[in-house]
């Protein structure tokens, strides 16, 4: 079935889904997982270096020409802190896209959407791809997309918490209100998540701690991207609708008479 | 003089430049951003810009995240 690409910033995407280099075992092992899950898109933090600054770096299990590298503003509780640290990942060479955090709260790491907005109308002016992590709540969504947003990423549930999609009916009309692409970004926790996310008629899904903190980490990115593909498809495919009771496969005519 | 790097106080030649702090310190050039006083330092001026006592630098890299 034909299918459009997911476009950010005016780039092409064929992969749908998005992965972290956060928490894994090894870097090797991420390296793995990368390859596994499809993606073409790969968060990453911006973190004061070790100094002095050698040892082994994640960059180094990065092919930085086939990966898109996305850097995020996570640990960024003001929108001045986020500003600040997107525009010192833009010096860095990391390009114009940014998964722009801004944390309201330590322990359920839910965001600040004031403060996100506010970053986001500024980065937006400043020629950011800005990709905001947010609520499920259409109302900001909608903001958001009017402040400038590239996209809207709703979480599914708290961050690396595995617990799903915990309302997908907002992030339904998430969808029927925004024309931006929506993400979904963090809660997943299996394979099925990231199905439902898809067949919701998400554009992507997003994740970190689903496939690093996996027994196996190189097998769950496989699996996330079977997930988001076959959510995908069954999105395009069309659904049948759910009814109570039985409707037959089988035609009702023609059946053998065994009455004696 | 003395400055702050990531935190860490260090002594260093007095008028050292960013761009001889980060050689003096090993630090790979790819991907990093160097900030001086809360203000980012753009890489072309990495040899211009003198440090002066107590400043303030961050020296940043992409690292694993979600």
């Amino acid at each position: 079935m034909h299918d459009t690409n997911l476009v950010l910033g005016g780039k092409d995407f064929t992969s749908r889904l998005i992965v972290g280099t956060g928490k894994y075992s090894t870097n090797e092992i991420m390296r793995q997982a990368h390859e596994e899950s499809g993606a073409e898109i790969v968060t990453v933090a911006v973190r004061r270096v070790s100094l002095p600054g050698k040892g082994e770096s994640i960059l180094d299990f990065i092919d930085t020409k086939r990966f898109t590298l996305l850097p995020n503003t996570a640990g960024c509780y003001t929108a001045d802190e986020a500003i600040r640290t997107a525009y010192l990942a833009r010096e860095a060479g990391l390009g114009e896209m940014l998964k722009l955090e801004v944390i309201g709260d330590a322990r359920t790491l839910f965001p600040d959407v004031q403060g996100l907005l506010e970053a986001t109308k500024t980065l937006a002016r400043e020629g950011f791809v800005v990709m905001p992590y947010t609520n499920d709540d259409p109302i900001i969504a909608k903001r958001l997309e009017d402040a400038g947003a590239a996209c809207v990423m709703p979480l599914g549930a708290p961050i690396g918490s595995g617990l799903g999609i915990r309302n997908p009916y907002n992030i339904k009309i998430i969808l029927e209100t925004v024309s931006v692409p929506v993400i979904v970004d963090a809660g997943v926790g299996t394979a099925s998540d990231a199905a439902i996310a898809m067949e919701l008629g998400c554009d992507g899904v997003l994740m970190n701690t689903a496939i690093a903190g996996a027994r196996d980490a190189v097998a769950m990115a496989r699996a996330m991207r079977l997930a988001v593909e076959a959510g995908r498809l069954a999105y395009k495919a069309g659904r049948i609708g759910k009814k109570l009771y039985a409707t037959a496969s089988s035609p009702l005519e023609g059946l053998p008479d065994w009455t004696s | 003089m003395k400055i702050t790097v990531n935190g860490r106080e260090m002594e260093v030649a007095d008028g050292l430049s960013v761009e001889a702090l980060l050689t003096h310190l090993a630090v790979k050039r790819e991907f990093t951003a160097v900030a001086v006083n809360r203000e980012i330092t753009p890489r072309a001026s990495y040899a211009s810009v003198a440090l002066r006592d107590g400043d303030r630098v961050e020296i940043v890299r992409p690292m694993g995240g979600g």
